[in-house]
């Protein structure tokens, strides 16, 4: 689904990712860890389009297309999902009307018929129960006077409502309680599928227990140093980065 | 992502869609002012000899005053000698009967603004509106008279109030507004042309909005309307006005004086949509606003509510009044104002706590983009007997672009130690990450940012009439139009 090839990208001429490849594959998920700065958050928004990184070298192929050719909207279009580390606030924007446009900016895209309004909230009920979202958060302005819970709940709400086929979740699970922890863990569980693909990016083992991953990959230094299954978590909770660093 | 040179380019592009000339002849008195022009509208109008008297006073007295400098806003001065202060489409006659007499082709230039005169789109469910139409000088139609007339409600160009109900007139013209109160109100007491009149009785819930549009169409003419809204006791109406002008490269004034009586338990809800023609993207050509509005709330209980959403004119002077004389009375004032390009716009509001317990309220929203400049002026004063007297007002801008501009100068002055005020103020950007959130979840930039300024608005959107809101998200969207790349 997604194949990266020896990427590289610079933020404010600083080098951030310095040769970093990847497969990923429709039904798989992957868990990407690493230390502060090693370049985690950088690659999500890469493939998700944000201004600002400069990719100086490398290619990034979604579906056989150049990513990097794509708007950010066109990217959503086709299926790429960014739950975001820090969900921005919008004041006096309705959630789910922000939502709706989504949805039918993308069906648009697709040649599908725009869903009305009645179509769309059956829709977005149904979803809200994946993550145990009350009904009153859908008509709250985008994020406002939303909890640290409640944002990251909203995005894996987000999720479900755009049915994505690449999903990146960047630090989805930092700043949760074990209880919002793991309802947000059960709504991604219940979205996993054969045609999707999950990327969680996370500093902690912990997320890991509640959504099982396919492979670990450890980003450090701009380039994935190691990829294992879910024990190498285990064994990077245990000794720490350091340990990746003196095992190259 | 859009550069500030993209934002500030896309701008310029924003196109004025109610720009078109009507070629329809016209009789226009040749520019100039002096007393004879004013007796000569005087008697095109059929007026009686107490409202000649009243005009000439209010002329004698602007030939002493002088335009106002205070206001945050750069224009070349108007030569008040070169402007034409009267046209109206042939032929001219006391107003049309009904629709059927209608100039054609002004029935036509409403339409393309998406202005239904025609009543049978009422019947046909499509519009609850009452409308008065002033094509330049002259109203050319009202609607539903005979509905509102069941009802005890009148509704008529002013030209016929003054004629058909001078008692009224009499009585309420320059009670809120007097012909010395300022530069451009003395401007239109001596002048103005037309407008529209209300009066609803004592207890009546008047059963339809009321709307007038305002079209300005022959050149160098000055408009110069006049509207008296008279709330009898217990009564209650909401009132809307829009104005469109054609594109010239010549600036037009436009002085115009809106009046609201709000007696004992009434309530009057004004809302503006104004889309002047605001120039080009060099600052050629625009009309200059320069409108004076206020309300007095003299009676027990009296509500009013100012609405306005302003994207128009080049240059905007304006400032929405509440008198609060009655006690318990409340006034309100929800503004959001666009400026884009070289508009220029100092506008605000006042609120004048005169009455125990009086409160007010006060949202003002601001969007600035390309070279524009706009300041909220507000003043907000308690007076020695207004015991419990409360304001709350929020003044938020939000700015496009680097090179535009938004300033605040909030007045207050209190003289009673119960008043309570509070006042908040933020200016912020349009943010790359919210823009970039809603592009994640499929929005293009464009619709990105038309629903981060609606958003902004909502405040005073959610205010709006439900016909006019649909008609306010729109015209925000044509103004934004193409602001990003």
């Amino acid at each position: 689904m997604l194949v990266i090839k020896d990427l590289h990208v610079s933020v404010d001429g600083k080098k951030i990712l310095k040769g970093l490849s990847l497969t990923i594959n429709a039904g798989e998920v992957h868990a990407i860890m690493g230390p502060n700065g090693a370049g985690k958050s950088t690659l999500s928004n890469v493939i998700a389009g944000r201004d600002g990184y400069t990719v100086t070298s490398g290619s990034l192929t979604y579906k056989g297309e150049d990513l990097l050719a794509m708007k950010p909207e066109e990217r959503a279009w086709n299926g790429v999902f960014l739950a975001f580390q820090y969900p921005v606030e919008i004041p006096g924007v309705n959630n789910t009307y922000l939502l709706k446009a989504g949805v039918n900016a993308k069906r648009k895209h697709q040649g599908l018929e725009e869903l009305d309004a009645f179509d769309f909230m059956s829709v977005v009920k149904e979803k809200a129960k994946l993550v145990e979202l009350e009904q009153s958060f859908l008509s709250r302005s985008v994020n406002e006077g939303f909890s640290g819970g409640e944002k990251k709940r909203n995005e894996i709400f987000q999720m479900a409502v755009l049915e994505p086929d690449l999903a990146l979740l960047d630090e989805t699970d930092s700043g949760l309680d074990i209880d919002a922890l793991r309802i947000v863990a059960g709504g991604v569980n219940k979205l996993r599928s054969a045609d999707r693909a999950i990327v969680m990016i996370t500093h902690y083992q912990r997320l890991l227990d509640y959504i099982e991953p396919d492979f670990v990959h450890v980003l450090a230094d701009g380039e994935i140093q190691k990829t294992g299954d879910k024990t190498l978590a285990h064994k990077l909770e245990e000794k720490g980065y350091d340990w990746v660093k003196e095992n190259l | 992502m859009a550069t500030n040179e993209e934002i500030q380019e896309q701008f310029g592009e924003r196109e004025y869609e109610a720009g078109f000339v009507t070629d329809i002849e016209s009789d226009t008195l040749p520019p100039g002012l002096n007393e004879d022009v004013i007796r000569h509208i005087s008697s095109i109008k059929q007026e009686p000899e107490w409202m000649l008297e009243w005009r000439l006073e209010a002329y004698r007295h602007w030939l002493t005053m002088s335009e106002p400098t205070w206001a945050a806003v750069d224009y070349t001065p108007t030569d008040y000698q070169s402007i034409s202060y009267y046209s109206a489409p042939k032929p001219e006659a006391d107003g049309p009967e009904s629709l059927d007499e209608v100039d054609p082709k002004l029935l036509e230039t409403y339409e393309k603004l998406g202005i239904p005169l025609r009543e049978q789109e009422f019947l046909a469910g499509v519009t609850n509106v009452a409308v008065d139409a002033v094509f330049d000088s002259v109203s050319v139609a009202t609607t539903f008279k005979s509905k509102l007339t069941e009802a005890g409600v009148i509704f008529c160009p002013i030209s016929e109030a003054i004629r058909e109900y001078p008692e009224l007139v009499k009585q309420y013209l320059g009670s809120v507004v007097p012909q010395q109160d300022n530069f451009f109100a003395a401007l239109n007491c001596a002048v103005f042309t037309d407008g529209s009149f209300v009066y609803v009785p004592k207890g009546v819930r008047c059963p339809m909005e009321l709307s007038t549009y305002f079209r300005i169409n022959a050149l160098n003419t000055g408009q110069f309307e006049r509207t008296l809204i008279i709330a009898d006791e217990g009564a209650h109406v909401s009132y809307l006005e829009g104005c469109t002008a054609p594109m010239r490269d010549e600036n037009q004034l436009h002085a115009a004086v809106v009046e609201l009586v709000v007696l004992a338990d009434a309530e009057v809800k004004y809302a503006t949509v104004q889309n002047w023609y605001p120039g080009d993207e060099n600052g050629v050509g625009g009309i200059y606003n320069f409108v004076t509005k206020r309300a007095d709330c003299r009676g027990d209980r009296a509500k009013v509510s100012w609405t306005q959403v302003e994207t128009g004119s080049a240059v905007t002077w304006k400032y929405p009044s509440c008198i609060l004389q009655g006690d318990d009375s409340v006034g309100k004032f929800f503004s959001v104002a666009v400026t884009t390009n070289c508009q220029q716009a100092d506008t605000g509001t006042k609120m004048i706590h005169i009455g125990k317990n009086t409160k007010s309220t006060i949202i003002s929203k601001g969007i600035s983009a390309g070279r524009a400049q706009q300041s909220y002026r507000g003043l907000v004063r308690m007076g020695k007997n207004a015991e419990n007297a409360r304001n709350y007002t929020q003044c938020d801008s939000l700015l496009l672009g680097d090179q535009c501009g938004a300033h605040t100068f909030p007045y207050v002055e209190v003289k009673n130690p119960t008043a309570t005020l509070e006042h908040e103020a933020t200016t912020s950007k349009i943010g790359d990450d919210q823009l970039f959130y809603c592009q994640q979840r499929g929005l293009s930039e464009e619709d990105a940012v038309n629903m981060i300024v609606n958003g902004f608005c909502k405040d005073v959107f959610d205010e709006l009439p439900m016909e006019f809101a649909v008609e306010a998200n729109r015209l925000m969207e044509i103004s934004l139009e193409g602001s990003v790349g």
